[in-house]
């Protein structure tokens, strides 16, 4: 077998096995709590009989793996359950608020991650002269503002102040994709400013490593321009460290946004998260908790494959 | 004022011209911009209502958990739809009035225990049928039934029987009840086709507007119902009530002209915002308070005295002052303010009174620190309202020892289980409910632990009084008792604030709730 499909065959199979341990965890986890999903539901009415009652027709008299094992199976086929405080459907309310958290986090990535990319370059190609340095400092600046003071910020400038685009951003099915576009604006530009530095910096910082090399020096004495060697030699050999980056950031955008959700109304999977935490609603905490796995482990695995696809030693074995 | 101006104002009250247009032509006058607007918002009023447009409400308290069954709602926008969508049997009035609504009349027999409800005819729901009295009959017996969950069952609880005889609902209460008709105006009251039995989450209602989306947390859309039966509400033809939970995200919100309404303006921001061009703040003196409460059970604050120089160690104004910015009022150690009927105003007013304090905090023989336990979520600006306290206690010799407990787990392991907490109460439409709810010493919520025969006895006695004067002056007794003996520090009584801008007109407060207690989309009306 090709070696370098044994080494994704290896990865998939160490993805699928994190995500199974993660699902034991999160199920343990909802499982620990003191009182079950019984006693959340009765809430303090609870008699001794109502309570053996709701468990029977629950299910949860039965012991904990059986229970787990069933859980999962439902999981995988999609059938998420119902949620306990509005006995509404799991599935299709995380679908709706799923679409929308990717639809910002894809937004925030197409200006974020080119964006990033090519400040590093930018930086390299000027180090240690006023663009480097004006280049970190902003986006130095960015990052260390906590998130909902950017939020703040941005929304008096551009929203109070000038008007240009809502501050509310709420988003729903009947928008056109430019109206979509246009609302989630705001959010979109303070998640790209909080994402930039980290990606840039490692970016700059990896190219600089490879620009020691001694192919480097060839290219310069060839004669290129200074940014085609950083763009087309030096970039794609530190490739692994910058993916790496990218994707901890992606899925940063994916499961990390619930203070930019709160600031600018944004109807994404983070705020669906907290207000059922907030009453116990353990089937959508449970489904929430392994959707963010998958997201968090599926990205990561991309991250390895693709350094692991970057490096000519693995693609062409003697 | 002369001929031109009165003419512009005229057209722009009736909506042929925009407001921008009126402010500008009014400037080129010489009338300034805050004169323009002021006289344009009183020529609004006079035009009365106009039809048409499209409200946006921003609101606190809303999650991704609401439902649309009248019994489960609890928060802010629950709250908020279901004055829009749905009918209760009467309203109460800003000042505090009966006002029939799905009940034509109201009696009662002079016992006050038989009460009789003629049912509205011709009245619609949302799905084209007809209303009848078993309908009515039908919601509140779901109400009084424990498996609903429904918020109102306290209210339903002291209701004996619920029976129809033809277009009339007859009530028969366990005691006597001469409030009974402004519990039945409580929000979760909202009548529903057979009692929502057949299916609580229908959004089936009565009401000025009828739903059209539903996202619980995020949005929710309402469209005006053509067959409504009152014509002088609902007159949008549609309301949005967005869910922004975070207070800088309405302001701005309402600033950007994004939403025209807000409810929970912070005390701290208001003069800010009221500062914000076409915005205005409304603030409604309402019956919610902050409190401090002390277990009169639970040593030390079983005595007395002890309760007593607690009372007077406390700097009301100050903290009235500081934590509401002056949007409230000073408590006065009992939960009745004037915002209710039947208040005495010649109670009066208890004071900081270090000397005092000090005095009864010997006398009480307590020796050492008093534990307060406080959190964020206990009310807004609890953890510095406890500081403030601990401050103008020391001053008076008694120490008073803070612990910040966390927001999470407040309500279920420290409100109404530690012997000495911060917390709030929003204020109920009666007298006789407030004391029923918390200081009766069988109440469901005595947080307090307030046990006290006289006290019950003139509750009691309140009920069946139907003689105006005579309950006025077992109200004053029972106020009196609660405030020299009982286990409640209230500093003071917190406002509503809202907020609107200039496209919406026809504000107008009500001490019963926030947003002109939850009816501010079916009354206000557009501007041009």
């Amino acid at each position: 077998m090709h070696p370098i499909l044994k080494l994704v065959i290896q990865r998939l199979a160490l993805g699928l096995l994190l995500l199974f341990a993660a699902s034991v965890l999160i199920f343990l986890g909802t499982e620990i709590l003191p009182g079950d999903v019984a006693q959340a539901v009765l809430g303090q009415g609870a008699t001794e009989q109502a309570l053996a009652n709701m468990r029977a027709q629950m299910g949860l008299d039965r012991p904990p793996h059986v229970r787990y094992f069933e859980w999962l199976f439902n999981f995988v086929q999609g059938d998420f359950g119902t949620a306990l405080s509005n006995r509404a459907d799991i599935a299709s309310s995380i679908s709706r608020r799923l679409g929308n958290t990717m639809f910002l986090a894809a937004v925030a990535a197409a200006v974020a991650v080119p964006l990033a990319i090519f400040l590093g370059l930018l930086a390299v190609r000027y180090r240690d002269r006023w663009p480097d340095k004006l280049i970190s400092g902003i986006t130095l600046t960015s990052i260390s503002l906590p998130e909902f003071l950017l939020g703040y910020i941005i929304m008096y400038v551009f929203s109070v102040q000038l008007g240009w685009f809502p501050s509310v951003s709420n988003i729903n099915a009947q928008m056109s994709f430019w109206q979509k576009l246009n609302a989630v604006a705001l959010p979109a530009m303070v998640l790209t400013l909080v994402v930039l530095a980290h990606m840039m910096r490692m970016t700059r910082a990896a190219i600089l490593n490879v620009m020691q090399s001694a192919y480097i020096e060839t290219a310069e004495l060839k004669g290129l321009r200074r940014f085609t060697i950083i763009s087309r030699h030096a970039m794609p050999n530190s490739i692994a460290p910058i993916v790496n980056v990218v994707m901890l950031n992606l899925a940063y955008l994916v499961v990390g946004v619930v203070v930019i959700e709160v600031v600018f109304v944004y109807p994404g999977m983070g705020q669906y998260l907290v207000d059922h935490v907030s009453k116990r609603d353990v089937p959508v905490v449970q489904a929430c908790g392994l959707i963010f796995a998958t997201v968090y482990i599926g990205l990561n695995l991309i991250a390895d494959l693709v350094s692991i696809l970057s490096n000519p030693r693995l693609r062409h074995p003697k | 004022m002369n001929d031109e101006i009165r003419y512009l104002l005229g057209r722009a009250a009736r909506g042929k011209l925009a407001r921008r247009t009126f402010l500008g032509r009014a400037a080129a006058l010489g009338v300034t911009g805050a004169m323009a607007n002021s006289l344009l918002a009183s020529a609004v009023h006079a035009a009365g209502p106009q039809r048409g447009g499209h409200l946006v409400i921003g609101l606190q308290g809303g999650e991704s958990t609401n439902s649309l069954d009248p019994a489960l709602a609890a928060s802010q926008v629950p709250f908020t739809y279901l004055r829009t969508t749905g009918d209760t049997l009467v309203n109460i009035s800003p000042s505090g009035e009966i006002v029939p609504r799905l009940a034509e009349e109201v009696s009662a027999t002079d016992d006050a225990k038989t009460w009789f409800f003629k049912i509205r005819s011709g009245v619609e729901f949302h799905n084209g049928q007809t209303m009848t009295a078993e309908d009515v009959a039908q919601t509140l017996r779901r109400h009084s039934d424990a498996d609903s969950q429904s918020g109102a069952l306290g209210i339903m609880r002291g209701i004996a029987d619920i029976r129809v005889d033809g277009d009339v609902v007859v009530l028969e209460t366990n005691t006597p009840n001469a409030d009974l008709p402004y519990l039945l105006a409580d929000y979760h009251l909202v009548i529903q086709p057979n009692g929502g039995f057949d299916d609580p989450t229908a959004g089936i209602f009565t009401g000025p507007y009828k739903w059209a989306e539903n996202e619980p947390g995020v949005r929710h859309v309402m469209e005006k119902f053509a067959n409504h039966w009152d014509d002088s509400v609902g007159h949008f033809n549609s309301v949005e009530v967005l869910v922004i939970n975070d207070a800088t995200a309405r302001n701005s919100a309402l600033q950007s002209g994004q939403v025209q309404m807000i409810n929970r303006v912070e005390p701290r921001v208001a003069g800010l915002l009221a500062r914000a061009p076409g915005v205005s703040v409304q603030s409604t003196a309402g019956r919610g308070h902050y409190v401090f409460i002390m277990h009169c059970n639970t040593a030390p604050f079983d005595n007395n005295d002890l309760r007593l120089a607690l009372k007077y160690a406390i700097d009301r104004e100050d903290m009235l002052d500081k934590i509401l910015r002056g949007y409230g009022s000073l408590g006065n150690d009992m939960p009745i303010n004037a915002a209710y009927p039947l208040f005495d105003e010649s109670i009066p007013q208890r004071t900081y009174d270090p000397d005092l304090a000090r005095h009864h905090f010997e006398r009480s023989g307590h020796d050492g620190p008093v534990i307060l336990r406080t959190s964020e979520v206990a009310f807004p600006g609890a953890v510095d309202a406890a500081q403030l306290f601990q401050e103008s206690a020391a001053r008076a010799g008694i120490q008073i020892e803070i612990i910040r407990e966390p927001g999470d787990g407040y309500w279920g392991e420290v409100w109404n289980v530690q012997p000495f907490s911060a917390s709030y109460w929003g204020g109920r439409p009666v007298q006789d409910q407030m004391y029923s709810t918390a200081y009766y010493s069988g109440a469901d919520w005595n947080d307090t632990r307030f046990f006290n025969d006289h006290f019950d006895s003139l509750l009691m006695q309140a009920r069946g009084e139907l003689d105006l004067d005579n309950r006025k002056a077992l109200y004053s007794e029972m106020g009196t008792i609660v405030r020299d003996e009982g286990g409640l520090i209230c500093p003071m009584f917190n406002d509503f604030i809202d907020a609107h801008n200039a496209q919406v007109a026809g504000w107008e407060g009500n001490p019963n709730g926030e947003m002109m207690n939850g009816f501010a989309a079916a009354l206000c009306w557009q501007t041009a």
